[in-house]
């Protein structure tokens, strides 16, 4: 019995339905006093609010964050777009008023009738937008001659403002109307059909601190769509404003020395990883992006065979060429396969198998060593190296170097490079790998990938004495009203040069000779009072083989490198430069970096006396 | 081929307000899906919700040829088919609007979101029947009830799909207090509750306290949900006694309303055919849920009474949530209005339910087989 008490039955379950009735009638009861309210209380009230759908949304848009270099210089702003529209109802006389338009805007009437047609079918109340952001001028005759003109409505839009025309185009980036597959990513959450949103550079990468929060107002219109009163208000906030780590000076004059020129510079600070300046070449206009561009631009810019779309120095893939000899140079220490005392004959030449591999210079090197070798580019001296370390530990070193990975710059669409190995080439394209190949590997040509900015963040570190330093772009973000949102004051390491101290020395040793000794390769760069390190590079576009055209022709010119630091202790600044079909390194791309780094170093007041080399 | 018991305790009363409740849907979808324009592809969503009523109906006859006492030995595989697709959204799931919540199945969307909620009915029931006495569910025995809740809960809100979320919570709560908690227990649940609620407050960020504020009170946010819930006001109201009449809703119309065939089914319905027809169908809804107490009361095996309240449970929530939200009582969660709201799956869930119930309250007699 007391079995059958403890246990559950239906019984016993039913006896608790009669609270759970109680509980859904309670429920009921507060629905239907509700519905209640709504409907027969105020009724009347909300009948009279949907005539003619009196609640509104006016949305108040956000000024967008500004963006400013290192040294607080505005770079983008905003600034007022007047669009002009036009209300048929309100307009006096339509002839009178479309032909003085026509005047100032210089539209064809046609063109203005046209689209007032278009509208024509609609509420005549709903403003007809004749000309987005039209000059000041045709807004100062329009306010001024307000009697002539009635029924015309003058709507003020933000747009975004590049000051500086072209500079910095691709590291900025630019805006552009939200696509219906990001509205679907979820990604944009406050976003609407029609709100303009960064789509390349620090547009794009900073679009959450820089966009702001859109306000609105819940408003009553009348039946001719005038506000009578605001229900509700929210207000909006300013996006942040974002302090680049690039300086404007800089970034424009090394924009000037790119001028008619396809190819890039880039500068860091190599104790931190700061970009000072990013240019790629040829740009294009924001501004243009800005105010909508004609179908014929776009196709110009997407035609154009330098790429202006293309920001190179993070999406532009080259051969290193002889800059790579730097990671070849730092397996072959590393591994002891050669030392200090290591020389090798170039007579101009290297056979290896059945074939001939030359030197670039044809009368050859004579006796060199390591610092020689890296100083006058010696190929033949690489070419030994290569073969001796093996394509698989040039490969390993080279990425631990950093090549084949992307840095992780705050910039999307950053290409990764490619190091190749046996396994690679097998995969991709199913034959294996010749001894002869690893030649070419060796002094950076053959199927070896880099970007600019990867070939930069090992340079920076080869200066600084072997930490690679992630490169940022950003030094501060601050709210509108002056709070730190978010500062980047600590240097990112992404790691270390495989390097001992005793390798990084004959490294940088190699490099200062480059520059300063009689033989060397960089003897241009050579800068008044301060010792500059640097490495050329000269980059085949085509293989060897004789069929594929005259070498001559411009877009088969070699690619111009060449990357630096200075000064040679301590450095403060390495830059990377490209010349697309520059041909050498030397002429075309070491004068570049050599301007660059002196107004640096003016600027920055660095002019001590040469140190003793020993 | 049905017994005699069978046609003597049909649920003819359930059937029939069931029947009811899908007309009101349909014709208020009609109205929905043509105000806004003549666009064809509103009309197939009609169709479709057509097609998704008559399969509902032909699966609750032949659900009858079985007795409900076999998804008592199912339970367990349904629930873990259920898990399983709700996996798969997460995986395979297609995303619209931001959240993942659809699942493509040879030319048909499901959403298992709304299949699980019958899963963790049944789970839930089958427990309970066994592992009860009546001094209540001790927190020991409540340990693995709060797992089968827990599991589809957190899939569904990762989906994110919060509102289907909270539903899954609350059928679950309502089925645990019916079988009765025990003293202790519910007192141990009752304190941890009042300490760790505030404790998780106080670590949330400013944005997260934002965001939960503004979900238990959409007015703070005017520009979004605060803007759909006026506009639902409005259209509810401005139907007044009598409505404006079938396919002559303003605010429907203009497009107003958000997902005004979905969620927001009942501010068109309300607009067209005022407090009488809202009222009506409040009441069908109230009627069909006291038919369902009606067949749990005359059940005589604790699983199937249990099934039973589970079912209640399901439609109730699932009603008060949604006609709630409409006239601004609650929180804006995209919970749907049973039947009437357009969507296969949430129709196909609600029927099969309801089968259950004619089941339970048909079958009652029956011997076991």
């Amino acid at each position: 019995m007391a079995y059958y008490i403890k246990t559950v039955d239906s019984t016993w379950l039913k006896q608790r339905i009669p609270g759970f009735i109680i509980c859904i009638l309670f429920a009921f009861s507060i629905l239907f006093t509700r519905l209640f309210y709504l409907q027969i209380i105020e009724g009347k009230e909300y009948r009279r609010l949907s005539a003619n759908n009196c609640i509104r949304l006016r949305y108040i848009n956000a000024q967008r964050g500004l963006i400013f270099d290192r040294n607080s210089n505005l770079l983008v702003d905003n600034r007022p777009s007047f669009d002009l529209s036009i209300v048929l109802k309100d307009v006096k006389n339509l002839e009178e008023t479309i032909e003085h338009l026509s005047l100032k805007l210089g539209i064809s009437q046609s063109v203005l009738y046209k689209k007032i047609g278009k509208g024509k079918e609609q509420v005549s109340y709903k403003p007809i937008l004749l000309k987005r952001d039209i000059g000041r001028d045709v807004l100062a005759v329009i306010k001024a001659n307000k009697h002539v003109f009635s029924g015309l409505k003058i709507n003020i839009r933000p747009l975004r403002h590049y000051i500086n025309k072209q500079s910095a185009a691709h590291l900025l980036g630019y805006l552009g109307e939200i696509d219906l597959k990001e509205l679907n990513s979820g990604k944009f959450p406050d976003s609407k059909i029609g709100d303009l949103i960064g789509k390349f550079g620090v547009e794009k990468s900073y679009e959450k601190y820089l966009k702001g929060i859109r306000g609105g107002q819940q408003v009553e219109v009348n039946a001719s769509g005038q506000v009578v009163r605001v229900l509700k208000k929210v207000y909006a906030y300013p996006g942040h404003n974002v302090f680049l780590t690039i300086d404007a000076d800089l970034q424009q004059q090394a924009e000037k020395l790119l001028v008619g020129k396809a190819g890039c510079i880039a500068a860091m600070d190599p104790s931190t990883g700061e970009v000072l300046a990013l240019a790629s070449s040829p740009a294009y206009d924001q501004n243009d992006f800005v105010v909508g561009m004609s179908h014929k631009q776009w196709d110009l810019l997407v035609s154009n065979p330098g790429r202006p779309m293309e920001n190179k120095v993070i999406q532009a893939e080259y051969p290193p060429a002889s800059t790579y000899k730097i990671v070849t140079a730092i397996a072959g220490l590393e591994e002891n396969v050669i030392d200090t005392k290591t020389t090798v004959y170039c007579p101009g030449h290297y056979r290896c198998g059945d074939r001939t591999f030359r030197c670039w210079k044809r009368g050859g090197h004579g006796k060199v060593n390591i610092v020689q070798a890296l100083s006058e580019s010696c190929d033949v001296f690489f070419y030994q190296l290569g073969q001796k370390l093996g394509s698989e530990r040039i490969a390993r070193y080279s990425r631990l170097c950093g090549f084949g990975e992307i840095t992780g710059i705050d910039l999307a669409n950053e290409a990764k490079g490619l190091v190749p190995d046996p396994q690679w080439k097998k995969s991709r394209f199913g034959v294996s790998w010749q001894i002869g190949e690893t030649l070419s590997i060796a002094i950076g040509q053959g199927y070896n990938l880099v970007t600019p900015i990867q070939l930069l963040v090992l340079t920076a570190a080869v200066g600084n004495g072997g930490v690679r330093y992630k490169p940022v772009i950003i030094r501060s973000i601050v709210s509108a009203e002056g709070k730190k949102i978010k500062g980047y004051s600590r240097p990112e390491p992404l790691g270390r040069l495989p390097v001992s101290k005793e390798t990084i020395d004959i490294i940088r040793k190699g490099l200062w000779s480059v520059v300063n000794t009689r033989k060397g390769t960089g003897k241009i760069a050579r800068i008044k009072n301060i010792f500059v390190s640097g490495k050329t590079g000269t980059a085949q576009v085509v293989s060897r083989k004789k069929n594929e055209g005259d070498p001559t022709a411009s877009h088969l010119k070699s690619h111009a490198w060449f990357i630096s630091y200075a000064p040679d202790v301590n450095p403060v600044i390495s830059v990377v430069v490209i010349i697309e079909h520059g041909e050498h390194g030397s002429r075309a791309a070491a004068p570049l970096a050599r301007d660059l780094m002196n107004s640096y170093l003016k600027k920055k007041g660095i002019l001590g006396e040469k140190s003793e080399k020993k | 081929m049905f017994d005699q018991h069978l046609e003597r305790h049909f649920k003819w009363g359930l059937l029939i307000v069931t029947f009811l409740l899908c007309l009101i849907g349909l014709a208020t979808l009609y109205s929905a899906v043509t105000a806004g324009g003549d666009e064809v592809s509103q009309k197939v969503l009609y169709i479709k919700q057509m097609i998704w009523i008559g399969s509902g109906f032909i699966f609750l006859i032949i659900s009858l040829l079985f007795s409900y006492k076999r998804l008592e030995k199912w339970g367990g595989v349904i629930y873990f088919g259920c898990i399983v697709l709700l996996i798969a959204v997460l995986i395979l799931g297609k995303v619209v609007g931001g959240s993942r919540r659809w699942l493509v199945l040879g030319g048909i969307t499901i959403q298992p979101s709304e299949l699980v909620k019958i899963g963790v009915v049944i789970m839930l029931s089958k427990y309970y029947s066994k592992k009860n006495d009546i001094g209540g569910l001790t927190m020991k025995e409540l340990i693995i009830p709060l797992v089968f809740v827990v599991i589809p809960f957190l899939l569904v809100v990762k989906q994110p799909d919060l509102g289907t979320g909270l539903v899954i919570l609350l059928i679950a709560s309502s089925m645990t207090m019916f079988v009765k908690i025990e003293k202790r227990a519910l007192s141990v649940i009752v304190s941890l509750l009042t300490v760790i609620v505030p404790l998780v407050w106080f670590f949330l960020k400013g944005y997260q306290k934002q965001r939960i504020l503004t979900f238990i009170n959409p007015e703070r946010d005017p520009l979004g949900a605060g803007y759909h819930i006026i506009q639902s006001k409005i259209a509810i109201g401005s139907g007044m006694i009598s409505g404006r009449g079938f396919l002559k809703g303003t605010q429907n119309a203009l497009s107003f309303l958000p997902e005004q065939h979905t969620d927001f089914i009942m501010s068109v319905l309300a607009e067209e055919w005022g407090f009488i027809g809202a009222g009506i169908t409040i009441l069908l809804y109230l009627i069909l849920i006291i038919l369902g107490l009606n067949v749990a009361h005359n059940c005589r095996d604790s699983f199937g009474l249990i099934l039973a309240i589970g079912i209640i449970a399901l439609i109730f929530w699932q009603v008060f949530i949604n006609v709630g939200m409409v006239m601004g009582l609650m929180p804006v969660v995209g919970v749907p209005l049973p039947l009437i709201s357009y969507g296969g799956s949430s129709v196909i869930t609600t029927m099969l339910g309801i089968s259950i119930l004619i089941n339970i309250g048909t079958r009652r007699f029956a011997v076991e087989e």
